[in-house]
């Protein structure tokens, strides 16, 4: 019996199992207990949430490893961590300390503003984010087991994850009703393998798990996402920059599981305190637009 | 005979394909009244906390507990043979199960997700075929009750468990395109417990 680790199977498979979850940003045990309380399917560590390095500025870098192991060491559930874009060597690091998933994120300062890490060589697997189809497939070729649309993080500004939700979905819509022979052209378009844009084409899907992510921040909004055709959403700062981030993670929880019935999610927006104040993505200088990192 | 797949988190979509292709047409089951349309059920791979904390919250845990009392074949992989399992370790402070397997399963017993594997292994339903089982945060199981019969170990570990009418198995068939682990399930342990009920 030859057991193998790191294969495409088990990378992808693992994002199959957070379908229909909540992946909530926490900094510290604490937070990490109040998610996995609230039923969040897996929590992803760093030091400041997104809306933090955005009001603090300066470089965002991975996570000091005693935080993360303090987190790993408080929660039953997957703990996913970030990596700087391209930075392969935080990558070597999270993956020596066990983390479940490394999101390889425009969140943190890219460290190589030309290549992404090539994710092939890990066993760990990888989320990467995406604004269109044409990036999720190049995430896709470098080894990404999951896709994440970026909408734009840290700002409660749900606006940037419905455009790239519709952008992605549009695109493989689009490949699908194409003729065989007109996938080469449309591959060139997208600046991604033929491959993959034959396989989407095929299947009307990407071939793996889609995430939102960027920018929710209320049950409504994790069910429009849902409703968007989302498998499961990314809450950043929408939770614990909120009045009562236990109350709020749990009714984004029962709103991604019933995204599709109006008196559950009207149930589950009650009585939830303020919702993060948030900054309108139109208001942001382009150069502080995280969704522009990665290409 | 109707089958339902518990559709509260986890991989529904791959449970449904598995089941359609053993020739059943399977519903989602979110409801109680969802859960009383239903001969049978499968308790999909997932996060077992989240799903037990939506089965309580949208009122499933009691009625779905009683169901499987009363005889309903559930089948669960990964995630679904923790929520079968009477006793859990290894679990988060006040983790409810739906229970019903006299079992004791170890959350994550195979570690974390670089230690999550791939293997061919035998699966004891007459067939003597190697079965490519995908092992994700995998539990195992530490006991066996005395009306459970094991189907598979890895490393004598318990990975594959029945009791009547209850299945579990620690990997996920339904990540691959072997249908054999549902077709079983179907033929072997759903169809005769419901002849027995009537």
């Amino acid at each position: 019996m030859t057991e193998v680790t790191g294969t495409g199977r088990v990378k992808r498979g693992m994002a199959e199992m957070l379908k229909g979850g909540v992946i909530m940003d926490v900094v510290n045990a604490e937070q990490a207990k109040i998610a996995e309380d609230a039923g969040a399917v897996a929590v992803m560590a760093l030091e400041r949430v997104p809306a933090d390095i955005r009001a603090q500025g300066g470089v965002a870098r991975m996570s000091d490893p005693d935080m993360i192991e303090k987190i790993q060491a408080a929660v039953s559930i997957p703990v996913m961590a970030k990596a700087r874009i391209g930075h392969f060597v935080e990558a070597q690091v999270l993956q020596s300390l066990g983390v479940d998933y490394i999101d390889e994120s425009e969140v943190l300062t890219p460290a190589d503003y030309k290549n992404h890490i090539d994710k092939w060589n890990f066993t760990v697997p990888f989320v990467c984010g995406a604004t269109n189809l044409g990036e999720a497939l190049r995430r896709i070729n470098e080894g990404a087991a999951m896709i994440r649309s970026k909408g734009e993080a840290g700002t409660g500004d749900v606006s940037n994850a419905m455009q790239h939700m519709r952008e992605i979905n549009g695109e493989i819509r689009r490949l699908s009703s194409m003729r065989e022979d007109e996938l080469y052209v449309a591959a060139k378009e997208l600046q991604a393998p033929y491959e993959l844009v034959k396989e989407v084409a095929e299947k009307g899907k990407l071939p793996v798990v889609l995430f939102t992510a960027g920018g929710i921040a209320t049950p409504a909004d994790a069910a429009l996402m849902m409703s968007m055709g989302a498998d499961g959403v990314f809450i950043g700062s929408g939770i614990f920059k909120s009045g009562n981030p236990a109350q709020r993670a749990a009714a984004c929880v029962r709103a991604t599981t019933f995204w599709d019935d109006p008196k559950v999610i009207a149930d589950a927006s009650r009585g939830l305190g303020e919702a993060m104040v948030g900054i309108n993505v139109a208001d942001l200088p382009a150069p502080h637009r995280l969704a522009e990192r990665g290409w | 005979m109707k089958v339902g797949v518990l559709a509260l988190q986890g991989d529904v979509r791959e449970h449904i394909s598995a089941l359609i292709a053993c020739g059943v047409q399977p519903t989602t089951v979110r409801r109680p009244s969802e859960l009383a349309a239903v001969d049978a059920l499968v308790l999909p791979g997932g996060e077992s906390t989240t799903i037990a904390q939506l089965a309580e919250i949208f009122g499933l845990l009691e009625p779905l507990a009683r169901r499987i009392a009363a005889g309903m074949p559930v089948y669960g992989s990964c995630a679904g043979m923790i929520l079968l399992a009477d006793e859990i370790l290894d679990a988060k402070e006040g983790q409810k199960t739906f229970g019903g397997l006299d079992i004791t399963v170890r959350r994550n017993a195979f570690g974390r997700q670089v230690d999550s594997f791939e293997s061919d292994i035998a699966f004891n339903d007459g067939s003597t075929d190697l079965i490519r089982a995908v092992f994700i945060r995998a539990p195992w199981v530490e006991r066996v009750g005395k009306n459970v019969e094991v189907l598979a170990s890895v490393d004598s570990h318990p990975v594959a468990v029945r009791s009547g009418h209850l299945l579990a198995t620690s990997f996920h068939p339904e990540l691959t395109a072997d249908h054999r682990i549902h077709r079983y399930f179907i033929e072997e342990v759903a169809k005769p417990a419901l002849q027995k009920v009537q």
